[in-house]
């Protein structure tokens, strides 16, 4: 048992992920073939030994609330501490509607104050990787910062799709000399994973401080500002690193799972990632049914063909029908001699029989939830 | 505590011998079935699916796998306030204890554990049998013909009929007779070995049956013959559906081979009645890019390289490139190497073919005289068996 509870903040603006989000939080959009977002993150912290964990949630959570139910999928269903949901509400000094993550953090401070432990690991909902955070936890205490932020190496950043792009500069020994949010000309490769460990009296000061100052947002307003009065440290993370910060992205880190190296990174055998059992049949292949470099999901019934696609649980594919280069959500049904190419099919989405739908590598085209074709 | 109107127990503690060394280390239902189940998965979830949220499950052989596995009972959801699935072993008390020596003693010693719920009725059930049956439906049959106890029966055909216990029956479905395993067969409704008792009814027969030195305590040759002696009202529940006893290699294989095909024989792909199972916690399956995988089923966590025909692959099993598997179910975890190839066989848990080993192939002279008498034409590899690189495993051999 790790001494730190979780926060996760799944306020996130999320216009990025256009109609994924329509109905829904960025913690809360599916991917993988069975997972939604917020599993990762959970993941993580109950893997690290962390079983206290509250998730600020703010616009369109119905969607989380039905996923994340007690938390017992991922063992949170706890007597003491386990996973509270954190919704806003309105009180007299609280209006419901947040200014910004210190807003967020500040409206949910008796949850705060009422956990135990003594460290706060405070996370974002968009950014997904497999680790434990133990480690970081060592270094933070052993280093005396007063904040570790974790990060990665990040090369092929597409500018085009940056949000909350918070990038680190290191001196020698670790610590942050300087930070940038959302830089036109990055001067660092060190991006922000939207994970921060520091001491809960640290976090209570911080966002008070800020509150008062008329200053809302955590990253921009108290971070960045704070470079030269705290002692930031960075931790690097070497694994593989989702940010689902642009459909496009979105799309790309779905398929990257089509990768070996990668779906071996985010789904290893130590730290398995736990979501929302269904107890779906496993998946079946039926006469001509075929899949090809491809992840598919239990309860899938597969009479067409499959090509590097992933699809969820519960996708029914008929015979005749082509599925190439498409991520194809829950319960989607693919119709008779139909054709699909570069298609996001969100839940629910059916497909009548011969229809020829088709995106392109660099626009995949996203089917809103329940959509008839 | 409140009173149940009906409560299950399953019968849990059979060996299952003939399913040789898959059943060395764990009770018969336990052993995986179509690709993510255990079999007692079945019952359970039909009871579940019944509105059954009491079931006792008696075990005796190799309980460690069923325990651990049957848990809190969450995945059926049955942990329950006041009810649930609990797992009865047989226990010592004051200076006397013994093991379940037949299915109605097993029954018997648990008598304190029935009468607490105060249940109207009690449903036996059997822990080895594939099928998807509402108990509800038999239910109201058997209050409706006001029965003391109803047994659920299978059409079966004649020729077979000799294999089964038979019910006689009148036209009104009452029970006239019972003959186990006749020669000349008058009827051709097999029990299924599913009962639903009145609770008030039976107690006494099973106190009066333990008294009984020479009774084999056994619900089929000792209890429904002593009721039907003292013209209790017993009547037959006609079950249509697939139903399958998996107690030997064949069944177990051909159960498997039952869930494939456009119009399977067992369909598991329903969404009405669905069978709940412990789910692994593994990611979707992926099929690489020269994976020919047709008409089978795969599970989560499988990782497919190469060839798979009319197949089951359960949870988490790994396929390397140029493997070929035919016909075959290859349980949870195992490895199949390079080239490798699977003819008709069961792969045990955990088990490891190493490349281009040869599992089923034709026998040559040097493999000399093997017993096949509980596998016939299925090669067997046992759980955690690694089977060295290139080796040739002949039809029907057990390898253990």
């Amino acid at each position: 048992m790790e001494n730190a509870f979780g926060l996760i903040y799944t306020g996130d603006a999320s216009m990025q992920l256009r109609d994924l989000t329509f109905s829904r939080s960025v913690a809360a959009v599916p991917f993988g073939g069975r997972y939604r977002t917020i599993d990762f993150m959970l993941s993580d912290l109950v893997n690290t030994g962390i079983y206290n964990v509250g998730i600020i949630a703010q616009r369109n959570y119905h969607s989380l609330m039905d996923h994340l139910e007690s938390g017992k999928e991922w063992d949170l269903h706890r007597k003491r501490d386990g996973l509270f949901i954190l919704p806003p509400f309105v009180t007299h000094d609280n209006t419901g509607v947040y200014k910004g993550t210190v807003d967020a953090i500040r409206s949910c401070m008796g949850y705060i104050r009422r956990s135990s432990q003594k460290y706060v690991v405070l996370m974002g909902s968009h950014t997904i990787y497999n680790t434990t955070y133990n480690e970081m936890i060592r270094s933070h205490i052993e280093s005396g910062a007063d904040i570790t932020i974790m990060y990665n190496n990040v090369e092929n950043y597409d500018m085009s799709e940056q949000f909350d792009d918070l990038r680190l500069k290191l001196d020698s020994n670790g610590r942050v000399i300087d930070l940038a949010m959302n830089p036109a000309q990055p001067e660092s490769n060190l991006c922000s994973c939207d994970v921060f460990v520091m001491e809960k009296s640290t976090l209570e000061y911080l966002v008070e401080d800020a509150f008062a100052h008329a200053r809302y947002d955590f990253m921009s307003d108290v971070l960045v500002r704070s470079v030269n009065e705290l002692n930031i440290r960075g931790w690097e993370y070497k694994g593989y690193v989702a940010r689902l910060n642009s459909l496009i992205g979105y799309y790309r880190h779905n398929m990257a799972l089509l990768d070996k190296a990668v779906s071996k990174d985010l789904f290893s055998s130590e730290h398995p990632i736990y979501t929302k059992i269904k107890d779906e049949f496993p998946a079946v292949y039926v006469g001509e049914g075929k899949a090809i470099n491809s992840i598919v999901a239990d309860g899938c019934v597969i009479e067409g063909r499959v090509e590097n696609s992933v699809l969820f649980r519960g996708v029914h594919v008929s015979p005749g029908a082509i599925v190439k280069n498409s991520i194809v959500m829950q319960a989607a049904d693919i119709g008779e001699d139909s054709y699909l190419d570069y298609m996001i099919l969100d839940k629910g989405v059916s497909v009548g029989r011969g229809r020829n739908l088709s995106g392109h590598g660099s626009y995949p085209v996203i089917l809103r939830k329940g959509t008839k074709v | 505590m409140p009173k149940k109107k009906m409560i299950a127990m399953l019968l849990a503690g059979g060996q299952g011998s003939r399913l040789g060394v898959l059943t060395k280390s764990m009770a018969k239902p336990a052993v995986p079935f179509g690709g993510k189940y255990r079999i007692i998965d079945f019952p359970l979830s039909n009871c579940v699916n019944s509105d059954i949220d009491t079931v006792g499950v008696l075990t005796q052989y190799e309980p460690l796998a069923l325990n651990s596995y049957l848990g809190s009972g969450q995945p059926w959801d049955l942990d329950r306030m006041n009810g649930g699935v609990f797992v009865l072993p047989p226990y010592v008390s004051g200076s006397e204890g013994q093991w379940y020596s037949g299915t109605a003693n097993a029954v018997y010693q648990n008598l304190p554990f029935i009468d607490q719920f105060d249940p109207e009725y009690v449903l036996i059930l059997s822990g080895d049998h594939i099928y998807k049956m509402d108990y509800a439906k038999m239910l109201r049959f058997h209050e409706e013909k006001n029965a003391d106890a109803t047994i659920a029966v299978l059409t079966v055909p004649m020729d077979e009929a000799s294999r089964f216990g038979i019910m006689n029956t009148d036209e009104y479905a009452r029970i006239t007779e019972f003959e186990e395993k006749p020669k000349q067969p008058k009827s051709n409704k097999a029990s299924m070995g599913i009962y639903i008792f009145n609770w008030r009814i039976l107690r006494p027969y099973l106190v009066n049956d333990d008294k009984d030195g020479s009774s084999s305590h056994d619900f089929g040759k000792n209890i429904i013959p002593d009721l039907l002696r003292a013209g209790a009202n017993l009547y037959a529940y006609d079950f249509k559906g697939y139903w399958k006893d998996v107690g030997t290699l064949k069944s177990l294989w051909e159960a498997n081979m039952d869930l494939l095909g456009q119009r399977p024989e067992f369909r598991l792909a329903d969404k009405d009645w669905r069978i709940y199972s412990k789910s692994p916690a593994m990611p979707p399956h992926y099929l690489g890019e020269l994976a020919d995988v047709t008409d089978s089923i795969v599970s989560e966590g499988c990782v497919v390289y190469g060839n798979v025909k009319h197949s089951v692959l359960f949870t988490g099993v790994h396929v390397a490139k140029g493997a070929y598997i035919r016909d075959s179910i290859v349980m949870p975890g195992a490895e199949i190497g390079e080239n490798a190839i699977i003819n008709k066989a069961i792969i045990g848990e955990g088990a490891v073919i190493s490349p281009g080993a040869v599992i089923g192939s034709d026998p040559t002279p040097e493999d000399g005289v093997y017993d096949t008498s509980l596998s016939g034409d299925i090669t067997l590899v046992a759980n955690t068996v690694t089977v060295p690189e290139g080796k040739r495993v002949p039809v029907g051999m057990i390898v253990k």
